[in-house]
C-alpha cells in the first residue's frame, strides 16, 4: 500500500481550506485514505476529521492509501500537500 | 460516564435530565422515533442540510460581492462540513440504530466535534467550534425552527446548561422547573451564582466546556457541594447519589430546627439576621428560614427582559407586594445597579472597555433622573406600608450621595404637593463597595442613616480581580487583609457615628466569615436565603468575647492564606456537621 510522509512547509500550515481541498481529492478516488499525525489517524476523505489534523508549518503528515487508483491519488494529495496555498491547483 | 469539575458556588445535589441552552436559547429534547419513522427523519436531516446550504452560499455570495471573493470562501468550509458524507453517515446510524429524532442526532454528533475541536491548540480552535456551532445552530433551526420550545413553559424538572446565564435569560425561566445550574463561565460572584443562591438550588460554575460535553437531555447530576457536574451517570453513581441527598436533607433538617430560634450569641448579643432578595416572591422563601427581614432587595430586575421602562405602578407594585408579605419586619431596597454585568435596552450598544469601571448603578441613575426619580417615587409611596429603608449603590464620593438625596427630597416635595402619604423618616443609606467610599467612611456617615457593606464588589475592586474570568478567580477572596482593613474602618466609623452598618455581600453568607463580621461589630448580615441557617447557627454557637478573640488574631495575620486557614478550621470546630 502506498504511503508517503509529508512535510508541511508553507507560511500558514495547514488550515481549513487545504484540509478541505484534501478531502475532496481524496473522496473522488475509490481508495481509503488515512493520515497519521503523531499517533492521531484520521480519514483523510472527512473534512471534520481533517479539521482536527490543523497543522502548523514544518509538521510531518503520514499520508496512507488503499486500493486500486492508490496510486494516482497519492500522487494528486502530495501535490497538494507540498503547496496547499497555491489557489490555482483547486481552480 | 464522564465528570466534569467546577467551582461549587451554590450548595446542594440534584439529579435530572439537561436543557442547553445556546445563544438563541434552543433547546434540543432527547426524542426517540419508531422504527417505522427512520426513513422520514433521515428524509427531514436531508431536507435540512439542503436548506443551511442554500443559506450558506447565499450568505456567501452576499459577502463575495460586498468585502470580497477572499471573505465569501470562508462559508465554503462550513458547506463543505454539511455535504461531508462522514457527518451523514454518523447521522443516519444514530438515527437507524438508536432511533433518536433528527434533531437530537444533528445535536448529539455535532457536540461531539465541538468536544474535540475545544481540544486542538487554541488558535485553531476558536474559528472551527464557531464554525460547529453555526452549523449547528442552522441545521437546528430548520429542524425544528417550527416547534422551538422556550424556557418559560417547562413541563418536567431540569437541569439548566448554558455558557454563562445573563440576567434576561434568568429573568425568564420557569423557575419551579429548574433543579440545578451548570455553566462554562461565572465565578464565585457571578449572575448565575447569586440566581441559583437565592433560588437555593444548586449550582457549579466555571466549567468551561460544559455546554459542549452535555447534549439536551441527557441525565446530569450537579454535586454543588463538591463542584462536580457528572454526564449520564452509571447505576452506582446515582445511588451513591441518592445517599448522598439523604445526607444532606438529614442535615437541612437539623439546621431547619434553627428557623425560630433569634440570631443572638451565647452571651445574648443579637445580631439581625437577613435575607437578599431579587424578586418580592423571594422573601416568602426568607421567612421560611427563618430571616428577621430584607437587607438586600436588589431592584434591577424590574429593568430587565423588557423593551421599556417600568412605570411608577411597576415598581410600586413588586416593593408593596415584598413589603407586606414581610409583615412588619424592615427591607432596604438598593435603587437600580444597571450596568456591568446587568443591562437594559437603555444600555444601548456602547460597548464599553471595562464595564466594571464604567456607566454603572448610582452612575446610570444620576443620568436618567427620569427612571431615577419614577424608582424612588414608588418606594416612598410604598414606604407607609412597613418599615422600609432605602440605599444607593456603588456610591464613590460625597457628591454623588448629595445628590441623590436631593433628588430624593425633590421627590419628596411633589409626593407632598399631591398629597401622597410617605415614611418621613425613611432612613437612607449606602453600599460601601468601592474603597474610596470605604476610606471616606467617616465623612459619609455624617450624611446617611446607616452602611451595608457590599462584599463583592468591594473585593474585586481593592483586589482587582475580575471576579467572573476564571483564571484569576482564585486571586478573589474576602479573607485578604486589605479587604479586612477596609471592612474594619467602616464598621469603626459606623459605630462611632451611630448608624447602622450591615455586610450585604456574599462573604455575609460564608459561615466562615461570620465570627470574624460580628468580633468586628458588624449589626446585620443580609445573606441569600440558602446560607441563613448556617450562619445562624454559627452566630449561636460562639459569645462575643470569643468573636472579638478571632477578630483580633485574624488581623494579626498578612496574607489571605493564614486567614482563611485559620477561619476554616475554626468553623469545622463549630458546625462539624457541614464538613464534607
Amino acid at each position: 500500500m502506498p504511503t508517503r510522509d509529508i512535510e508541511i512547509t508553507n507560511a500558514t500550515g495547514l488550515h481549513a481550506r487545504p484540509a478541505q481541498r484534501f478531502a475532496e481529492i481524496a473522496a473522488r478516488f475509490r481508495s481509503r485514505v488515512r493520515v497519521r499525525r503523531g499517533d492521531e489517524t484520521v480519514n483523510g476523505k472527512s473534512l471534520w476529521e481533517m479539521l482536527l489534523l490543523v497543522a502548523p508549518p514544518g509538521t510531518i503528515l503520514h499520508v496512507e492509501v488503499e486500493g486500486d487508483d492508490a496510486e494516482a491519488c497519492l500522487k494528486e494529495l502530495t501535490e497538494l500537500l507540498r503547496d496547499p496555498d497555491n489557489e490555482q491547483a483547486d481552480s | 460516564m464522564e465528570i466534569r469539575k467546577g467551582i461549587p458556588v451554590s450548595p446542594g445535589l440534584a439529579i435530572a435530565p439537561a436543557i442547553v441552552l445556546d445563544s438563541e436559547q434552543f433547546r434540543i429534547p432527547r426524542r426517540s422515533i419508531a422504527a417505522e419513522e427512520v426513513e422520514g427523519e433521515l428524509a427531514r436531516f436531508r431536507q435540512a442540510v439542503e436548506g443551511a446550504q442554500g443559506e450558506i452560499r447565499e450568505l456567501r455570495e452576499h459577502v463575495a460581492r460586498d468585502v470580497g471573493e477572499e471573505l465569501g470562501a470562508i462559508f465554503d468550509v462550513q458547506d463543505a462540513l454539511m455535504a461531508d458524507k462522514r457527518l451523514h453517515e454518523e447521522v443516519r446510524e444514530l438515527v437507524e440504530r438508536e432511533h433518536y429524532a433528527a434533531e437530537y442526532a444533528v445535536s448529539t454528533v455535532l457536540k461531539a466535534y465541538a468536544r474535540k475541536f475545544l481540544k486542538l491548540p487554541n488558535r485553531y480552535m476558536a474559528e472551527r467550534v464557531a464554525d460547529v456551532y453555526d452549523i449547528e445552530k442552522r441545521l437546528l433551526r430548520h429542524l425544528i425552527g417550527a416547534k422551538r420550545e422556550t424556557l418559560g413553559r417547562l413541563t418536567e424538572p431540569v437541569i439548566v446548561i448554558a455558557h454563562d446565564l445573563t440576567p434576561s435569560q434568568t429573568a425568564s425561566l420557569d423557575r419551579s422547573k429548574i433543579l440545578a445550574f451548570a455553566t462554562d463561565g461565572g465565578g464565585r460572584t457571578s449572575h448565575t451564582t447569586i440566581v441559583a443562591r437565592a433560588m437555593s438550588i444548586p449550582a457549579v460554575v466555571g466549567l468551561q466546556t460544559i455546554t459542549a460535553d452535555v447534549s439536551g437531555g441527557d441525565m446530569v447530576v450537579v454535586d454543588g457541594n463538591r463542584g462536580l457536574v457528572i454526564i449520564n451517570p452509571d447505576e452506582e453513581t446515582i445511588s451513591r447519589f441518592h445517599e448522598t441527598e439523604q445526607r444532606f436533607r438529614r442535615m437541612e433538617e437539623s439546621l431547619g430546627n434553627l428557623k425560630d430560634l433569634p440570631a443572638v450569641t451565647q452571651d445574648g448579643h443579637e445580631v439581625a439576621l437577613w435575607g437578599n432578595i431579587e424578586f418580592p416572591h423571594d422573601v416568602e422563601m426568607c421567612l421560611a428560614r427563618g430571616a428577621s427581614g430584607i437587607g438586600l432587595y436588589r431592584t434591577e430586575f424590574l429593568y430587565l427582559d423588557r423593551e421599556d421602562d417600568p412605570t411608577e405602578e411597576d415598581h410600586y407594585q413588586a416593593y408593596a407586594e415584598a413589603i407586606e408579605a414581610l409583615d412588619g419586619r424592615p427591607i432596604t431596597i438598593r435603587t437600580c445597579d444597571l450596568g456591568a454585568d446587568k443591562f437594559t435596552h437603555l444600555s444601548g450598544d456602547y460597548d464599553e472597555r471595562n464595564p466594571f469601571l464604567g456607566f454603572r448603578s448610582i452612575r446610570f441613575s444620576l443620568q436618567h433622573i427620569g427612571l431615577f426619580r419614577t424608582q424612588l417615587r414608588a418606594v416612598l409611596r410604598a414606604s407607609v406600608l412597613g418599615p422600609t429603608r432605602l440605599m444607593f449603590p456603588l456610591v464613590t464620593n460625597l457628591k454623588e450621595l448629595r445628590q441623590a438625596k436631593m433628588i430624593l427630597a425633590d421627590v419628596r416635595e411633589d409626593l407632598e404637593e399631591e398629597a401622597i402619604p410617605f415614611d418621613r423618616d425613611l432612613a437612607i443609606g449606602i453600599m460601601v463597595e468601592v474603597p474610596s467610599a470605604a476610606l471616606m467612611a467617616r465623612n459619609f456617615a455624617r450624611e446617611c442613616d446607616f452602611f451595608s457593606i457590599g462584599t463583592n464588589d468591594l473585593v474585586q475592586y481593592t483586589l482587582a480581580v475580575d471576579r467572573s474570568n476564571e483564571r484569576v478567580a482564585g486571586l478573589y477572596t474576602a479573607g485578604h487583609p486589605a479587604v479586612l482593613r477596609l471592612i474594619r474602618e467602616v464598621v469603626q466609623a459606623a459605630c462611632d457615628a451611630d448608624i447602622q452598618v450591615a455586610v450585604c455581600g456574599e462573604m455575609a453568607g460564608e459561615p466562615m466569615y461570620t465570627v470574624l463580621l460580628i468580633g468586628l461589630g458588624v449589626h446585620a448580615l443580609s445573606v441569600s436565603p440558602a446560607t441563613l441557617l448556617e450562619v445562624k447557627k454559627v452566630i449561636r454557637s460562639v459569645t462575643m468575647d470569643q468573636a472579638r478573640e478571632v477578630t483580633d488574631k485574624i488581623f494579626s495575620f498578612d496574607s489571605d492564606r493564614e486567614v482563611d486557614a485559620y477561619l476554616s478550621e475554626l468553623t469545622r470546630r463549630l458546625l462539624p456537621e457541614m464538613a464534607v
